[in-house]
């Protein structure tokens, strides 16, 4: 085997991936039972699958483990440093988006922006002695966006799971969280600041810099690229 | 690279020499209690330090710097006036592939000092100065005392000049807040909205139409910020002669006596800024005393507004020619941070460190 391709390993992300590379006459086939995280690809010789979890997969690309790898363009950003030093964009692939963003209380009537919100975080950490709360997963975006913003007064706090909970449990005063309909966030009372878009997110293919990128492995990539209609990164 | 042994034996070299001066040899914990670092520098510093947990002590920081636990030290505990060097590592997370060392030798000194603070800013140059002197560096020097006295003396609110201070090492929202204190882009659509609403309706009722409340931030803070953003409304803008002349401030860089002319041709439009003018002018005589060439001396208004946030008065740097590099050394003077750190009390200082690391690999290229 030459090729590795990391793809989700359950759920809706991994049967759209199966589906995208179907669509392009690359059948992607789990070996033996559904338990078994391995699989190939028919009409690519050599392409091996890896079944993972699609947080794991920006992991695995940064160490050259996989070739290839589909994930949440979020996952990438936020979890590799100068992640476009690490790996190469081949395809947005159409599905999984969702938006990351911040969100406040909705009662908090006078908070609409970035400006408010920095202006409120001078007032709160005046009036309660500690800096204004932000839950989230996702670290270094939100850090990245909130500086280059020029928000003060804030901390990040982390948050594995039900993030738009932790308004109403007193663990955060704001949110920065993955949203595709805003649903979740009206129903626990929130809503999203009107400029507060940190990153929009999507399901992309993407190649490891880091990876050994033997002939065998970058013919079969040449194969993958034409019969998916994609232009193959330059790679070292 | 240069080897370890080659950047100690230089570390030694400097701070034998910042020694010679009389300066008392301080000495610092590498790990610090995180609470102090993060109260001062905000979030931003937990990207760049490496932070543990300690059973007892709670969260815990590998030394980013000095500049903190040696201000703690000394007002804990130090006499006055106090000058003090110090040499050891400090620990930078790099987010970045291959950019900086995440680990390195500094060597500093610092002065703790009432009176002649001309004086002492002079002091710090010049001994930084001479002591790099061979390596042929480019100077950069800067007044962050200027742009904050420029905004003290803006005709405006005391609230929108507490909004513009705060925002001072943060040059992008800083120009949003000015631009806006002056009407120079228009209020957001949502805060127009938001102030007809507050016309006809209290905070009160319009927070209950909006939801229940929810979180530690009180509806009476809702309120009050309601009823500042109505006084906001009603505030006359920032004039354009004043916020016209904040920019000529902002883009004043020039060799030392040109930008002091240039200063003070603003200072006769902006009267707020004439005794930190006038101590750029005593700085320079005094740093002319101590043989530097100020004719030809590089500054710049808005040099260190986008470093660290608590130097408030003279601030340099010097440079090698070597693209991508940090500084090879910088300072500057921080009068305030003394005053957070000291509960109360406060000292003014100046100082600044050497990375010998740098040093070594430019003597070593010579």
């Amino acid at each position: 085997m030459t090729l590795k391709i990391g793809v989700p390993s359950k759920g809706r992300l991994m049967d759209r991936t199966f589906a995208w590379f179907g669509a392009r006459g690359l059948t992607m086939r789990q070996s033996g039972s559904e338990r078994e995280y391995s699989g190939s690809m028919d009409g690519l010789d050599g392409a091996e699958l890896v079944l993972l979890s699609a947080s794991e997969i920006p992991r695995e690309l940064s160490a050259g483990r996989i070739h290839l790898g589909v994930t949440g363009s979020d996952l990438v950003r936020d979890r590799l440093a100068d992640w476009d030093m690490q790996v190469a964009e081949l395809a947005a692939l159409g599905f999984g988006q969702a938006d990351l963003i911040i969100a406040v209380p909705a009662a908090w009537i006078d908070v609409d922006t970035l400006d408010d919100l920095d202006a409120v975080a001078a007032a709160f950490r005046a009036a309660h002695g500690h800096r204004l709360r932000i839950a989230t997963k996702y670290h270094r975006l939100v850090r990245d966006f909130l500086a280059g913003q020029g928000v003060a007064d804030y901390q990040l706090v982390d948050s594995l799971g039900a993030t738009e909970g932790s308004v109403r449990n007193l663990t955060a005063e704001a949110i920065a969280d993955i949203t595709s309909t805003g649903e979740t966030l009206r129903a626990n009372h929130l809503k999203m600041l009107s400029d507060g878009l940190v990153h929009r997110s999507e399901a992309t293919l993407y190649a490891a810099r880091a990876a050994d990128w033997t002939p065998a492995a970058r013919a079969a990539l040449a194969d993958l690229a034409r019969c998916a209609g994609l232009v193959p990164p330059a790679l070292p | 690279m240069t080897d370890r042994a080659t950047i100690r034996a230089e570390a030694d070299r400097l701070f034998t020499a910042l020694q010679e001066t009389g300066a008392q040899v301080a000495e610092a914990d590498i790990l610090l209690p995180a609470g102090a670092l993060l109260d001062l520098y905000g979030e931003d510093i937990r990207a760049r330090a490496y932070v543990t947990q300690d059973p007892i002590r709670g969260e815990m920081m590998l030394r980013p710097d000095f500049t903190v636990p040696v201000v703690q030290m000394h007002m804990t505990h130090g006499a006055e006036p106090a000058r003090y060097c110090y040499r050891g590592e400090v620990f930078r997370k790099q987010d970045h592939i291959a950019a900086r060392a995440s680990e390195y030798l500094q060597v500093g000194y610092e002065v703790f000092a009432r009176d002649a603070p001309a004086t002492a800013d002079a002091e710090a140059f010049a001994l930084f100065h001479r002591l790099l002197a061979p390596l042929n560096l480019r100077p950069a020097t800067g007044d962050m005392g200027i742009l904050l006295a420029a905004v003290r003396g803006l005709h405006t609110t005391d609230r929108r000049k507490a909004a513009l201070l705060r925002h001072v090492w943060r040059p992008r929202r800083f120009r949003a807040l000015l631009d806006r204190f002056a009407g120079r882009t228009p209020l957001p659509q949502a805060r127009v909205r938001l102030l007809d609403r507050l016309r006809s309706d209290t905070p009160q009722a319009l927070m209950q139409a909006a939801g229940p409340f929810i979180g530690l931030r009180a509806p009476e803070e809702v309120a009050a910020r309601a009823r500042s953003l109505i006084e906001d409304s009603a505030a006359p803008p920032v004039s354009h002669r004043e916020a016209a002349l904040l920019d000529d401030l902002l883009a004043v860089s020039a060799a030392a006596p040109e930008a002091l002319a240039r200063l003070q041709d603003i200072a006769a439009s902006l009267p707020s800024i004439v005794p930190a003018v006038e101590r750029f002018s005593d700085r320079l005589s005094a740093l002319t005393a101590l043989g530097i060439d100020t004719a030809t001396l590089p500054f710049q208004a808005s040099h260190g507004r986008s470093t660290l946030e608590y130097y408030d008065g003279f601030v340099f740097s010097f440079h090698a020619d070597r693209p991508g590099w940090p500084p090879v050394a910088s300072g500057g003077r921080y009068d305030a941070l003394t005053s957070v750190l000291g509960q109360g009390r406060s000292i003014p200082a100046v100082g600044g460190v050497i990375r010998p690391g740098l040093v070594a690999a430019l003597g070593a290229a010579s």
